[in-house]
């Protein structure tokens, strides 16, 4: 066993998980509080909807489309400055989570809008017909209705970020990826890329698994 | 109108929709005025593309009018601000062809969702109007359910109770019973007539089924490219029946060509209504006035419980005036049919 795994430094594969679970539990949260309105919005304002603003809608639409297109590692480094304005540092854990969430929320605000757009337009209408107030009609049927298909896209969203955890290595957020890199890619050490990197399937089974769990529960179709 | 007649539930009075599409502005309704009246179940009839669905999104503003105005009680709703159009919507129930129950919320849950609007209500006082609700539709068993276990019926009368919940005083039917089977229809349409009877609920639907109308309405309105071509009480468009959109929907066949009548005979369609209809009267006027006939088509039915027939035949014999005098006398409408 030991002549196998000959490498590896268990203290720094817990350390390198704790940096991937506090980089990904962190930039989820805040990808799915700012995606989520954004994908309301998107939706509300897009056209035949309740606020169409075909304006302001392209504007959105053309800002996530640009976020989107860029590569995650540039993102990484082109946000350096403006992660050590919000957070003090653009190092570590916490220098890693503003590139993560501004690469993230764009993609899931357009699966919550994609998701919104699957909601049967009857029953908005019906909604209407009852006398609900545009809010009433977002929160009490739309979102609602919608749940399933954006705890869809939250599970597709957080396993997308975990292969980004893999490039915060370049500002030194460590992780998961960054070991599999620096020790079993640089150094060719073989048995800490395999660890690392059942280490990261794991997770994203796990996620995978309680996304489709949650998923089945809130559909009642 | 006498001055007895109570004023209108709803009023439309030329009342229009256009659309813009790319091809050009399409009128979907081109200038429709009906009167309804508080309690009557008012039918409008048309084939798909006549503008109904357009039309009776109009009376709760699901769709807003180029022209005209549509009256609630003598209001015109048209120019009601944002608020006080939510509040009139809470008097105006409406159904649908596919039900739009909210599929992640339980049959109570949807019955309830109106009340919630609304705000000032407890949630013992919605959980009493819910069990009330349920058990006037009779589905106070299956509130725990979700809309997929329910079959289309039943997802019907969780609409019907779903519209009921504010108390309104119109419900609006958009092909209610169009999804379903006969049986259900039956039965979702027995409900609809039993909430006019007990409520006074007034009912506004559009249908394209004949037997909708001819089940439970009182008048009707055939709608035809966005114009209604004919309306009244629905006997008298069934039995008078002159725009072939009506005649059609009807599915009334006009013979070709009628056999050629013999020398001195006479074809003739007798209409009528009512108690005559439990009388032998085509036997005992042949008999008296010594006359013959021939049946050549016609149709014995029932609308809203109101007997009716309506036969074409051929008299043949010496006192043909006679019986016409005694078809006459016996209150039954004449017309001559062209040889």
């Amino acid at each position: 066993m030991s002549a196998i795994l000959v490498h590896i430094d268990w203290p720094s594969i817990a350390q390198a998980t704790l940096e991937t679970l506090a980089m990904l539990g962190g930039s989820l949260a805040l990808s799915i509080a700012l995606g989520l309105p954004l994908g309301v919005m998107l939706f509300l304002t897009g056209r035949g909807q309740m606020f169409a603003r075909p304006l302001l809608n392209g504007v959105l639409s053309l800002a996530i489309n640009i976020l989107r297109s860029v590569p995650f590692i540039i993102l990484l480094i082109l946000m350096m400055p403006l992660t050590l304005a919000m957070t003090g540092t653009s190092l570590g854990v916490p220098g890693a989570i503003p590139p993560l969430v501004v690469g993230a929320a764009p993609f899931f605000a357009r699966l919550v809008e994609t998701a919104l757009r699957e909601v049967d337009r009857g029953v908005i209408e019906a909604v209407q017909a009852m006398g609900a107030r545009p809010r009433q009609i977002v929160l009490g049927a739309l979102l609602p209705e919608a749940l399933p298909g954006i705890l869809a896209g939250a599970t597709v969203t957080a396993i997308a970020l975990v292969s980004y955890t893999a490039m915060a290595g370049v500002v030194g957020a460590g992780g998961l990826g960054d070991l599999a890199v620096r020790f079993g890619y640089q150094r060719f050490q073989t048995d800490v890329m395999a660890v690392t990197v059942i280490l990261l399937l794991v997770l994203v089974q796990g996620l995978q698994l309680v996304g489709d769990r949650l998923v089945t529960h809130f559909s009642r179709r | 109108m006498s001055p007895a007649t109570p004023p209108p539930r709803i009023e439309l009075i030329d009342l229009a929709k256009t659309y813009a599409t790319p091809a050009g502005e399409t009128a979907a309704v081109r200038g429709v005025s009906l009167r309804v009246a508080p309690g009557e179940v008012f039918g409008i009839i048309g084939e798909s593309g006549a503008g109904k669905s357009t039309l009776i999104r109009l009376i709760n503003l699901l769709e807003r009018p180029t022209a005209g105005q549509v009256l609630v009680d003598g209001e015109d709703i048209v120019a009601l601000a944002a608020d006080d159009l939510r509040r009139l919507r809470r008097r105006v129930g409406m159904i649908f062809q596919h039900f739009n129950l909210l599929s992640s919320k339980t049959v109570a849950q949807n019955i309830a969702f109106p009340l919630r609007l609304e705000g000032r209500i407890t949630a013992a006082q919605i959980r009493v109007r819910v069990a009330q609700l349920l058990a006037r539709v009779g589905l106070s068993d299956l509130a725990g359910s979700y809309p997929a276990q329910l079959s289309g019926g039943q997802k019907q009368r969780v609409g019907i109770a779903r519209a009921l919940a504010c108390g309104p005083n119109v419900l609006l039917c958009d092909e209610a019973t169009s999804a379903l089977d006969p049986e259900t229809t039956g039965q979702v349409l027995d409900l609809l007539a039993e909430l006019n009877r007990d409520l006074g609920l007034t009912i506004i639907l559009i249908t394209h089924e004949m037997d909708v109308v001819r089940r439970i309405c009182d008048r009707v309105a055939v709608l035809d490219r966005g114009c209604v071509v004919e309306q009244g009480e629905v006997v008298e468009v069934f039995l008078n029946a002159e725009h072939p959109v009506t005649r059609r929907l009807l599915r009334e066949h006009v013979p070709d060509a009628a056999p050629a009548l013999t020398q001195g005979a006479r074809r003739v369609r007798l209409t009528w209504r009512g108690a005559v209809s439990q009388t032998p009267f085509l036997s005992r006027i042949a008999r008296e006035q010594r006359v013959d006939f021939n049946l050549e088509g016609g149709r014995i039915a029932q609308i809203k419980g109101e007997p009716y027939g309506q036969l074409t035949l051929t008299l043949s014999g010496a006192n043909l005036e006679g019986a016409l005098a005694g078809f006459a006398a016996a209150g039954i409408r004449i017309r001559e049919v062209a040889a």
